[in-house]
């Protein structure tokens, strides 16, 4: 008899969905009166809600540096895939995304901050001899009230994501032979893959797009480094009004949050009915049969757009780097006039807990997604289990609710409880968004691995366990190592669930990278910037290379 | 009977005052800190202070055998929020929070709230060097501290220049308005809430208005409006002259240091006298900088500790308190090289060999001497900060 598995993906969701569940309810119950918060009265915190003066901009905020980040974004990997489709271009991008993708929010926010600040890098490179400022000039860049600095920002970290995406999903689907045909019959290369390939493309890339769009409503880090101030974003100010030492208005952050959410869910159904909208006119210009080809002339703004973005997230972190090495650095000099380590022996003796820290939080909570991860999948295999859409759309679903809109609930709930927060907590909450990136990394190359390997060592005698643990993990070394790198610098990145699950007391990189932004030493916040960044990329640097030492005799199961 | 009543309430004292450390028997108070684990929850933003706080760390460590965590907060209202819901949860013992790092309205607040320890301060054996006469250390913006909490250093607002781009230090809040209005966009102040920027509005405040004498009192909407109107009236001329127009603030004080050291603003407020040659020290503003208070003076004040009611470890928090009052910790403190803080110390009451190590301090070239530093002000009650801060907000705080 088999022992049946069938649990371990009801497990996987119950881990996905309960703390988001709880933290939802933790932030309606209070506001129905169902859960009683001492000093808070509901129908006060509605009413306070809608007094506060920055609600509107607050609002707008949340849904222009939404819908334009994603908008600027998907525009970006849609020109980029179009324009550069099997050209080297494409290729070296394709090698950046594990570096820019794995860089941590908060890190690659500083290192654009300085870049574009008017007395940041660029500016210091360009003065005085070609700008003629011996003073920074006094230009409204960072923290505008209209948050453009902040969806700029969005827009170049999150195109990696989405070109990630696109190209998984242009693996899946004959985007070779679409090609062909049509430029068979007189399209140009870019005007086919529009007509032919985006569609099936955007199909497959539909949920990360709402993530991106429901992330960039919401994000808390990145507002706080380079959103506007006078007011924040929605998101920031319900973090303020949570962690305000009048617990009154922690039911006024509830409220905040309840509008948070409904912001999201009313863009995404605007982004749905776009699509819907966009796909009948694409259509019509699709069978119209026109031949475009004036679009190919975009190539140079496609190379040009896809090279700024990229760089700009790696030449922010180059100065990080220098900040960390900086002596006296003033206003205009391109780089600091002494180099000294003694930023590093200064910040760096106090980086040991909290890289202690992320790291426990970062590996156990990677080792507990891929257990429940590869658990899920091998269930699947055993037990003829196909994943229905339905399940699929669950797996996106904590990435889809704002952080902000549950995690604060789920703060008030354990303090009504009178459970002490802490690693563990801090550990499941991170397993909320750790389990969906673990499984959409290992699910293509677990299903995609050949069967037949299993059979023969059935054949042979061995049992499902025997072949598991001595056939199929050990095949799929490479990509398990990837998704356990995944894991961990999504564990890494984490800010707001390490804040409110552990109560302040739980210093990770990120949490302590973050507080330090709020002073704006820029050496320290180089130096934990770095720390952070190294953090989310060396489990990557092992996933490239250790598979290549253990198979070194064993080409076909060595990365490419 | 009577008489086992009477046996059963003295077991049943015995039992709670066990529960709480007795800062009068200091030796009982050493014995259980041994091994303690005190968490330190103070503001983290600034470099300095967290190597200060380090610094503390290991000294304790050694001495007294407490462990020391510093809980970086990016406001000192989340330690208050912490102790608050604890209490609201029922948590009266085992709390999160051992000592916290605060003043003015926190500590009004807590004590209101019945959420402090104590009293312990006047207890502890170097509250013998505390210059209760010359400084301000009993009392917190008006309200006694009555020992709850116990004075660690004393601040005092001046403001930073850059000599290389004024000439003279300007002498009062007019004069600053002069100058921003002669060189718009090159002056700022942290963001009200934020502690340093609330303490600009009082400062200009006391040096705009008249009859500072309702500024004791706790602050009432007639008083309020009347005191007020010529803060208004200063901020509605300054804010258009301001960095960036002021449609944008640095968020806290090191934020407005850097954005000096970047050569974006020429003068800032500091509520340390200590700061900038520290921040000279450590590359952090151009060697040009220099301080000075205004010439009606300016705005003093003592930062204290405090420890929850319910703390963990009330006995290694004391002992932290204690180690910090010591002349060693203190004249660490006072060097610009650590940390640049007034010491809360009276030299008078120390040893000739504690007195040469204050005595052989460099305070650092942008630091006033006492002399020159004047008395501070006193600070207003709490109630105006609060006042103040709605009102700003309401004014400037949305576009």
């Amino acid at each position: 008899m088999r022992p049946s598995l069938t649990w371990v993906p009801r497990l996987t969701l119950a881990a996905l969905l309960l703390p988001v569940g709880a933290g939802l309810w933790g932030v309606i119950a209070p506001l129905l009166g169902l859960v009683h918060i001492a000093g808070a009265d509901p129908d006060q915190a509605i009413a306070d809600l809608l007094a506060w003066p920055g609600l509107t901009d607050a609002s707008a905020l949340s849904i222009t540096s939404g819908f334009g980040a994603t908008l600027m974004a998907l525009a970006l990997v849609v020109l980029i895939l179009s324009q550069l489709h099997g050209t080297r271009g494409l290729a070296v991008l394709r090698r950046l995304l594990s570096p820019l993708l794995s860089m941590p929010h908060a890190a690659a926010a500083f290192g654009l901050a300085f870049l574009i600040a008017p007395s940041g890098w660029i500016a210091r490179l360009f003065s005085p001899w070609a700008t003629g400022w011996a003073q920074p000039p006094d230009l409204l860049i960072l923290n505008d009230p209209w948050g453009i600095a902040l969806t700029l920002g969005l827009a170049v970290k999150e195109a990696p994501f989405l070109l990630l995406m696109s190209l998984a999903a242009l693996g899946q689907i004959r985007a070779g032979q679409s090609l062909l045909i049509a430029r068979a019959l007189g399209h140009s290369l870019s005007g086919a893959w529009l007509k032919t390939v985006f569609p099936a493309v955007y199909r497959q890339i539909r949920l990360p797009v709402y993530v991106v769009l429901a992330y960039s409503m919401t994000v808390v880090d990145v507002a706080m480094i380079l959103g506007p101030t006078l007011p924040t974003t929605l998101s920031v100010q319900i973090l303020r009004w949570m962690s305000d030492p009048d617990l009154s208005l922690r039911l006024l952050g509830a409220a905040g949050a309840l509008l948070q959410l409904a912001l999201v869910i009313g863009a995404l159904a605007v982004w749905w009915v776009g699509e819907h909208l966009i796909a009948a006119l694409g259509r019509r210009w699709i069978t119209s049969g026109a031949r475009s080809h004036g679009i190919g002339l975009l190539r140079p703004i496609a190379s040009g757009l896809g090279t700024a973005s990229a760089a700009v997230v790696l030449t922010g972190i180059a100065g990080l780097l220098v900040w960390s090495f900086a002596g006296q650095w003033s206003f205009p000099d391109a780089l600091p006039a002494p180099l000294t380590l003694r930023n590093w022996q200064r910040f760096g003796p106090a980086l040991g807990a909290p890289i202690q820290e992320t790291a426990i939080i970062a590996l156990t909570t990677t080792l507990i997604a891929l257990i429940l991860c590869i658990g899920s999948l091998e269930a699947e295999a055993r037990h003829n289990l196909r994943p229905t859409t339905r399940a699929m759309a669950l797996l996106y679903l904590p990435l889809l609710v704002p952080q902000i809109a549950f995690l604060p609930g789920l703060q008030v709930l354990l303090l009504n409880w009178g459970l002490t927060s802490g690693r563990w907590v801090v550990i499941l909450s991170h397993l909320v968004f750790v389990i969906p990136y673990v499984f959409l990394s290992l699910s293509d190359p677990w299903r995609a691995w050949d069967r037949r390997y299993g059979t023969v060592g059935r054949a042979l005698g061995a049992s499902p366990n025997r072949v598991l643990f001595r056939i199929r993990l050990p095949m799929l070394l490479t990509p398990i190592l990837t998704a356990a790198a995944v894991g961990c610098a999504v564990s890494v990145g984490q800010y707001l669930p390490t804040l409110l699950a552990g109560g302040g007391r739980i210093a990770t990189l990120t949490t302590e990278a973050v507080a330090l932004t709020s002073g704006g030493n820029r050496r320290a916040i180089g130096v934990y910037g770095i720390a952070q960044t190294c953090a989310a990329l060396i489990p990557f640097a092992i996933a490239l290379t250790l598979p290549r030492i253990l198979f070194r005799n064993r080409r076909a199961l060595r990365p490419e | 009977m009577k008489r086992i009543t009477a046996a059963l309430a003295a077991t049943l004292l015995a039992t709670t005052a066990m529960a709480q450390p007795d800062p009068t028997n200091w030796e009982s108070v050493l014995e259980e800190a041994r091994g303690q684990t005190v968490y330190w929850n103070a503001w983290g933003g600034s470099t300095t202070t967290n190597d200060f706080i380090a610094w503390v760390g290991d000294r304790v460590a050694e001495e007294y055998d407490v462990t020391l965590e510093h809980v970086k907060l990016t406001d000192t209202a989340d330690a208050v929020a912490r102790v608050l819901a604890e209490q609201q949860a029922g948590k009266n013992e085992g709390g999160a929070v051992d000592i916290i790092w605060l003043n003015g309205e926190n500590f009004a607040s807590m004590k209101r709230q019945d959420l402090l320890f104590g009293p312990f301060a006047e207890q502890l054996p170097n509250w013998q060097y505390v210059d209760t006469a010359g400084k301000t250390v009993q009392t917190d913006f008006t309200i006694p501290t009555d020992g709850y909490e116990s004075p660690w250093a004393m601040a005092q607002v001046v403001f930073m220049y850059d000599t290389a781009d004024i000439d003279a230090p300007l002498p009062s809040m007019n004069a600053i308005l002069e100058w921003a209005q002669a060189h718009p966009g090159r002056f700022t102040y942290p963001q009200p809430p934020d502690f340093l920027g609330a303490t600009f509005l009082k400062q200009a405040l006391l040096d705009l208005t008249d009859d500072p004498a309702p500024l004791m009192q706790p602050a009432t909407p007639e008083t309020f409006d009347k005191v007020t109107a010529p803060l208004w009236d200063f901020l509605d001329k300054l804010t258009p002259v301001l960095w960036r127009q002021g449609q944008a603030y640095p968020q806290t004080g090191p934020q407005q240091i850097q954005l000096m050291n970047d050569g974006e603003i020429d003068l800032a407020i500091s509520f340390s006298p200590g700061e900038a040659s520290t921040a000279i020290a450590n590359f952090e503003l151009p060697d040009t900088v220099r301080t000075y208070v205004l010439d009606k003076g300016t705005l003093g004040n003592a930062s204290y500790l405090a420890i929850p009611y319910n703390a963990n470890a009330a006995a290694g928090a004391m002992v932290v308190a204690n180690f910090i009052l010591s002349p060693e910790a203190q004249a660490h403190g006072l060097d610009p090289l650590n940390l640049g803080y007034g010491t809360v110390l009276d030299m008078k009451t120390l040893s000739d060999e504690q007195k040469a190590a204050f005595d052989a301090i460099e305070l650092g070239m942008a630091t006033l001497t006492p002399a020159e530093l004047g008395t501070a002000l006193p600070e207003p009650h709490p109630s105006w900060m609060e006042m103040l801060k709605a009102e700003w907000t309401t004014r400037y705080g949305v576009k």
